[in-house]
């Protein structure tokens, strides 16, 4: 009983991180490709993506430290980050990096430091709770991850 | 697909396709690898372009296709699509998660084959083997195209030779290459002769331009040349460096292929002659001897194909021998090109082979050989080939049942192997070797035209194809059976009779997705066809079975078609009317 209590909190959570446009279909994706080969792979994606991230977020905020800022430079950074973040379904972080884009575009420094700031906020959030959800994920077991939603 | 039999590869095409992943970004590597071995693909994953192109020059055939970001951190993207269109002809997607306009323009015009957005789908790798598939078969319509091309040259510049020839290239065959190339390449680039000023600017290849062109890489020497290098020799001021980068490319086609005929007709002696003058001792002599025909079944194929390429194979040889020397004298960089046409040639030349060893495997066997019409006309293209089918049709007949289970994919490797043991005891008579060369060497473009004509023809072939079966399930050859599905094919020959290889590789290549198919016709359990487009894959075939002096069945001229076409029924519908036996029988004066 624990065990599908479990599952079912898993599951919840895991649907909640959609409805509340965390996630995207390509967090989806994802899971359909863990398989036997791979069981972990969402994780491991996950997981990757934010090691890999990390530096580009502090290269960023390198960048919006400079004087004049370089909107180019940013802007490619921003590209990557923008695409890096896509790749688990990050769907509010991605909103802030196109906002971000646009406002490297119109060369607007305070718009891009002001949309920085949220997307590291939104960056985290989603980081804490995708941790959340593998963690009671491997608690309740293995196979609920494989699960779509309705 | 998958028809059950496996290649020591992959089952099916598209599955074993070979992808090179390049991304800087390491969480969409890994993504895209794991997607992409869902989809039965073979991935090969960089982080850096320059790795990839380092891995793609490597191993010049590594590669089917190859997918790339646009922004990388040491080279950019759109730079590598550039490099691997020029230097191996791989067809190139290109991704990214900006999906703006003109960044896609960008990639296109670069000659990206396709531009897929972030988040990237598994759905949409599935299909990116339509990518290696429809470049196969433009190269082999754009190797056509440049055969006629740099043949025209060639026969233009040597007009009077081919006039002593007996086959003039010149008049109708230019304008039949030219017809050829008008319809199915409407769109090609380099059209010998036409103006397409109403384009904006294309280049026309001139006689003389080209002539500056091949100097220009004769002084640079072939293995260091490079379009800038080409261009500025050439000091033409109104050509860019594009031009000249797409005409290179197509050059280098055009002389690999060239290459694989030289090296066909070394090996083969008087082939060629013997399309055009069936009349040459030598050139059966030569087909006897050519043991080593399976080194050659790429020139047959070539030669199959391509009507025109044979033409200029022929006209080369005996008019343009210093040009081609010259040209042909750089076998090394040539292998570089064959990347691009190694694609078409394993099936074609499997065709080809297949093609070219029943008709002898047939002949032998029965040493029927008075049957054969020796008087092949030269351009055997133009003369109905039923009349030489024919001949070798009886002796078919009556051959063994083991061979007609041969589906013509996957035999085609494997026949020629063990037909070229039937070609020694033909040369016990050395007169009949003409005709069956004449036979043989018609076989193949009859065959050829097989796979053009699939859509009418397919019926009675259709109808054939069951008689076959039934028969090799039986192990006898019914000759009676065979008969109409023999002459069916023979008709379907005759009336089809175009050499359009282009349409034929196409057929072809159609075919093999469907070689399963094929392959599910009744056949000898140890022949495992797998009949996969893309790679020489082992094709399995119980072979050794198989008698000499048996083999002639008329199964395997029937069967290359009918399983051919076996295949394309799956894919084309067409009545099965029997009419059309009568139709095919007409044409066929089998005596």
């Amino acid at each position: 009983m624990d065990r599908n209590q479990s599952r079912w909190q898993v599951a919840l959570m895991r649907q909640s991180l959609f409805d509340q446009g965390y996630l995207d279909e390509q967090f989806i994706q994802l899971e359909e490709l863990q398989d036997d080969a791979n069981p972990n792979f969402v994780e491991e994606i996950v997981t990757l993506h934010y090691r890999d991230s990390s530096r580009l977020i502090s290269n960023i905020e390198q960048n919006l430290e400079r004087n004049p800022l370089d909107f180019d430079k940013l802007d490619n950074i921003m590209h990557q980050f923008k695409g890096s973040s896509s790749s688990i379904g990050g769907k509010k972080v991605k909103a802030e990096c196109t906002l971000f884009r646009d406002y490297c575009r119109a060369e607007n420094g305070e718009g891009c430091m002001k949309t920085f700031q949220q997307l590291k906020k939104e960056y985290a959030a989603l980081r804490k709770k995708l941790e959340a959800y593998f963690q009671l994920a491997k608690q309740a077991g293995p196979t609920e991850t494989a699960c779509r939603s309705k | 697909m998958d028809n059950g039999y496996s290649s020591p590869r992959h089952d099916t095409f598209p599955a074993g396709l070979r992808v090179l992943v390049v991304d800087d970004d390491p969480t969409w590597l890994k993504i895209l690898e794991k997607m992409l071995k869902k989809c039965s693909y073979e991935v090969t994953t960089c982080c850096l372009a320059i790795d990839a192109l380092n891995l793609l020059r490597e191993r010049k055939d590594g590669c089917d296709i190859v997918i790339s970001d646009v922004n990388m951190p040491d080279m950019d993207g759109f730079k590598l699509l550039e490099h691997v269109g020029l230097e191996m002809d791989l067809p190139v997607i290109m991704m990214s998660v900006d999906g703006e306009t003109s960044r896609v323009m960008k990639g296109v015009q670069h000659g990206a084959c396709d531009y897929l957005l972030k988040p990237i789908r598994m759905k949409e790798l599935r299909n990116i083997w339509q990518h290696v598939f429809r470049k196969k078969i433009h190269e082999v319509r754009e190797i056509e195209n440049q055969e006629g091309f740099f043949e025209g040259i060639h026969i233009m510049r040597n007009a009077s030779d081919l006039s002593d020839d007996g086959h003039s290239f010149s008049g109708d065959d230019l304008v039949s290459m030219r017809k050829r190339k008008d319809v199915d390449n409407r769109h090609d680039d380099k059209d010998f002769g036409e103006h397409s000023s109403s384009k904006k600017a294309r280049v026309v290849w001139s006689v003389d331009l080209h002539q500056k062109f091949v100097k220009a890489v004769n002084q640079i020497g072939f293995d260091k040349v490079g379009p800038k290098k080409i261009l500025d020799l050439m000091n033409v001021p109104w050509l860019t460096r594009e031009n000249v980068a797409s005409h290179l490319q197509k050059y280098r086609l055009y002389l690999s292929r060239l290459q694989k005929e030289n090296d066909q007709k070394t090996s083969l002696g008087g082939m060629k002659h013997s399309d055009l003058l069936p009349k040459d001792a030598a050139a059966s002599f030569g087909l006897q001897n050519s043991l080593n025909m399976q080194q050659n079944d790429v020139a047959i194929d070539t030669s199959r194909y391509s009507g025109s390429k044979l033409q200029h194979q022929n006209v080369d040889t005996k008019s343009h021998k210093g040009d081609l020397k010259e040209i042909v004298s750089e076998p090394k960089s040539e292998t570089k090109r064959t990347s691009a046409c190694n694609i078409p040639d394993p099936r074609t030349r499997k065709s080809s082979q297949m093609d070219f060893n029943h008709p002898f495997a047939a002949l032998e066997s029965k040493g029927n050989y008075a049957a054969l019409d020796c008087t092949i006309p030269t351009p055997y293209w133009s003369e109905p080939p039923g009349i030489q089918l024919k001949e070798e049709n009886k002796p078919l007949l009556e051959s063994k049942n083991s061979f007609s289970q041969l589906p013509m994919h996957g035999a085609l490797h494997q026949i020629h192997v063990d037909q070229l043991q039937l070609v020694p005891s033909i040369s016990s008579k050395p007169s009949i070797t003409e005709r069956e060369n004449g036979g043989s060497i018609d076989i193949k473009p009859l065959y050829a035209n097989y796979k053009n004509d699939c859509t009418s023809r397919m019926s009675p072939i259709g109808a054939g194809v069951d008689t076959l079966s039934v028969q090799s399930k039986s192990d006898t050859v019914n000759p009676q059976s065979l008969d109409p599905i023999s002459t069916t094919t023979l008709g379907m020959k005759t009336q089809g009779f175009n050499v359009d290889c282009i349409s034929d590789l196409e057929y072809w290549q159609r075919n093999l997705h469907f070689g399963s198919e094929a392959t599910s016709m009744p056949l000898d359990k140890d022949l495992q066809v797998c009949w996969v487009q893309g790679d020489c894959y082992n094709m399995n075939f119980g072979f050794q079975n198989i008698e000499l002096p048996e083999y002639c069945d008329p199964g395997i001229i029937a069967d290359v078609p009918i399983h051919l076409y076996d295949a394309l029924r799956f894919d084309y519908e067409f009545p099965h009317d029997p009419a059309d036996y009568s139709v095919i029988e007409e044409g066929l004066f089998i005596a």
